[in-house]
């Protein structure tokens, strides 16, 4: 088998340069062709090192010019169903995405070299209503089809593919539907939103769950898929899931709860103060909670993620820094056991002594406990 | 908590005053680490949002204390819920607010010798609900729909469940512990998927609590809720009028229906299912019948 050609699309972002890069390393791929409406910045451009740049945009028809010239035989769609790191042109997002994706798939249908497509989706596909099951496997039907926003664009993108399915089934088509990608690197509202500090705004009475997939896994999952022989729908997610309270809370920050109807104020009052990135449609977002049923991801497609949700949401608030750090926490239990004269259970604090009743325990921070005073064991 | 008892007996025994301070400042010490993480985000939820450390340390001593003082839970047949393998607990559902399934939850939680944590199934209004959503889910509710049920029973869960559903809790005090329809027998269909005992807990108490004289339909219909409870305290006494009424309460678990042997379509069999949903409601019924008898007394038991 002849080495293949891939064209990689949305080579400006994280995603999609890292994974041109990737395959451009791969022995059993010739040439990988990276396009996007803009030119890469450096960080973008070393990632995707040993692939080409195709500056074209999507919407255009010459991408199917592209195509046909270099004989394209594998299409990464992973700019599509993108979540932009600023929120401020809606119109051109949902341009991108949607026009963009019809314009691709209608220049891969008219060639005749394509074998392979992958196209990123997302799993705001599932909607999100207090009806939903609490886990949605990839039938899961969802009850409350996203109305509007980027859900909307992403429930349209793979209606497309599946017209595109049905008009050329010769065709592999895989569709991982991400679940929100996090990361040191990869920049998204998420990311921005988890950024803001001291106080992360969030929806009073409400505490959805959050399940997220790591920046490297989800390359290392689209690279699987284009290489692989998987063809269909699947969940990418990483294995448990963390409250969204939970999450701003190991990010060091608090959760600021707001009527909903106060965010729209809020975020045009941070706007104003030039705290930008924040938006509360992204908040709005957030609240229905979706965990995902990775099963076909693990045993169909054969794909296993490195991390968890949370070691990838701590791997990203490892590069964030804390603002409360956990040891300010701890410290802070550690002065408060004193002021009451207990002994706080602390977890790194050294082993439990073998014997008891010590008359004069010292404490962690030096202090002489009282006489008679027992460590707490669970 | 079991340092007090596995301390060796050859040390002397520290003076009482002293032990009673040991045991505030155990529960202060406690106190503060739960807070610490809390603050650092430092617990685990699982996949359904059931969060243990906040369901053991918060959610279940206030409800401990209703159920032990208040309502002074008698616990029937705890043996006849299976050890460690996913069972599902049907029960009947009453007293205008639920909170028979909050001591349902205590009550397998506390007389289990596992301790088990029930995964009861709630309605999408429960999670409609702000502040009410989150903590349900956080207890170990989830929505009560097949693929959650069957997910739970499957992974090994004790699952329960009120097919009765609104019609049970919302039904008014003169059809006391007459059992409603039991939905579409959903429950069933879950537990044969999954080869899942079936345990039929009837619980006793319950319909006193807030006895139910009147349901304002039409201010129910505007506020969105499946009924307004009109009850001898409520909304006559206001906030007063939502304390219950201490009536003495019983809960048996009756003996397991075992699914596993029933064969692999008779989860789509509607006889298979409709049978089976009439056994259940059958046996808790009758032992309703049988515990009131066995009651006496509504309030002194």
């Amino acid at each position: 088998m002849a080495g293949m050609i891939v064209l990689v699309t949305g080579v400006t972002r994280f995603l999609g340069s890292s994974l041109a890069g990737r395959l451009a390393a791969h022995p059993d791929v010739d040439r990988v062709i990276g396009v996007d409406a803009a030119l890469p910045e450096p960080a973008a451009r070393s990632r995707m090192a040993g692939a080409d740049f195709a500056r074209a945009d999507i919407r255009n028809p010459l991408i199917a010019r592209i195509i046909e010239a270099a004989g394209v035989d594998t299409v990464v769609h992973a700019s599509a169903s993108a979540t932009p790191a600023s929120s401020a042109a809606r119109t051109m997002v949902k341009e991108m995405n949607v026009l963009g994706t019809m314009q691709l798939l209608a220049a891969c249908q008219r060639s005749s070299s394509v074998q392979h497509l992958v196209v990123r989706s997302s799993a705001a596909v599932y909607g999100g209503s207090p009806r939903d099951p609490a886990i949605f496997t990839e039938n899961t039907p969802p009850r409350a089809v996203p109305s509007r926003g980027p859900a909307r664009d992403a429930v349209d993108i793979e209606g497309y593919v599946r017209g595109f399915g049905r008009r050329r089934p010769d065709v592999r088509i895989a569709v991982p539907r991400f679940a929100e990608i996090i990361g040191p690197t990869v920049k998204t509202p998420l990311t921005r939103y988890f950024s803001l500090t001291p106080a992360v705004p969030v929806i009073a009475g409400r505490n959805s769950r959050l399940q997220l997939v790591h920046e490297r896994d989800a390359v290392d999952c689209l690279m699987h898929l284009t290489l692989g022989e998987f063809e269909g729908v699947v969940n990418v997610a990483g294995n448990g899931a963390l409250t969204l309270n939970q999450a701003i809370r190991r990010a060091g920050r608090i959760p600021l709860p707001l009527p909903s109807m106060a965010l729209g104020t809020m975020g045009r009052l941070l706007r104003t103060v030039r705290v930008g990135g924040f938006s509360p449609e992204q908040v709005h977002l957030l609240t229905p909670g979706r965990v995902l049923d990775t099963t076909r991801l693990r045993e169909q497609a054969g794909f296993i993620p490195h991390f968890s949700t949370v070691a990838a949401f701590d791997d990203f608030v490892a590069g964030l820094g804390q603002t409360i750090g956990t040891h300010t926490v701890e410290t802070l239990e550690r002065r408060v056991g004193a002021l009451v004269g207990i002994r706080p259970a602390v977890p790194d604090d050294p082993p439990q002594f073998a014997e008891y009743g010590r008359p004069h325990l010292v404490g962690i921070d030096g202090d002489a406990g009282q006489p008679g005073l027992r460590r707490r064991r669970r | 908590m079991t340092s007090r008892a596995s301390r060796p007996t050859s040390e002397p025994s520290p003076a009482p005053e002293l032990r009673h301070e040991a045991g505030w400042q155990r529960g202060l010490a406690g106190a503060l680490a739960f807070t610490r993480r809390r603050l650092t985000g430092d617990y685990t939820v699982d996949d359904f949002g059931y969060d243990a450390d906040m369901t053991n340390t918060v959610l279940l001593p206030p409800l401990r204390l209703l159920f032990e003082k208040y309502f002074r839970v008698e616990v029937i047949g705890i043996d006849n819920v299976p050890p460690d393998t996913g069972t599902l607990l049907v029960a009947n559902h009453s007293g205008t607010v639920a909170l028979d399934g909050l001591m349902l939850a205590v009550a397998v939680h506390d007389h289990h010798p596992q301790h088990r944590p029930l995964r009861a199934l709630g309605a999408n209004l429960v999670f409609d609900t702000p502040f009410l959503g989150p903590l349900a889910r956080q207890g170990g509710v989830t929505l009560a729909c097949n693929p959650d049920a069957e997910r739970l029973l499957s992974t090994g869960q004790l699952v329960g469940v009120f097919p009765e559903g609104f019609k049970g809790v919302g039904k008014p005090f003169s059809q006391r512990y007459k059992l409603q329809r039991f939905g579409r027998g959903g429950f069933v269909s879950a537990a044969v998927r999954t080869g899942a005992p079936i345990v039929p807990v009837s619980i006793v108490g319950a319909e006193e609590i807030y006895p139910m004289l009147a349901d304002l339909k039409p201010l129910a219909r505007a506020l969105g809720l499946p009924y307004f409870p009109v009850t001898p305290t409520f909304p006559w006494l206001g906030p007063l009028g939502l304390i219950p009424l201490p009536s003495k309460w019983l809960i048996e678990f009756g003996e397991p229906i075992p699914t596993a042997d029933l064969g692999e379509h008779a989860a789509e069999d509607p006889m298979v299912v409709f049978n089976l949903t009439d056994r259940v409601r059958e046996t808790i019924q009758q032992t309703l019948y049988r515990l009131l008898l066995r009651r006496g007394h509504t309030f002194l038991g």
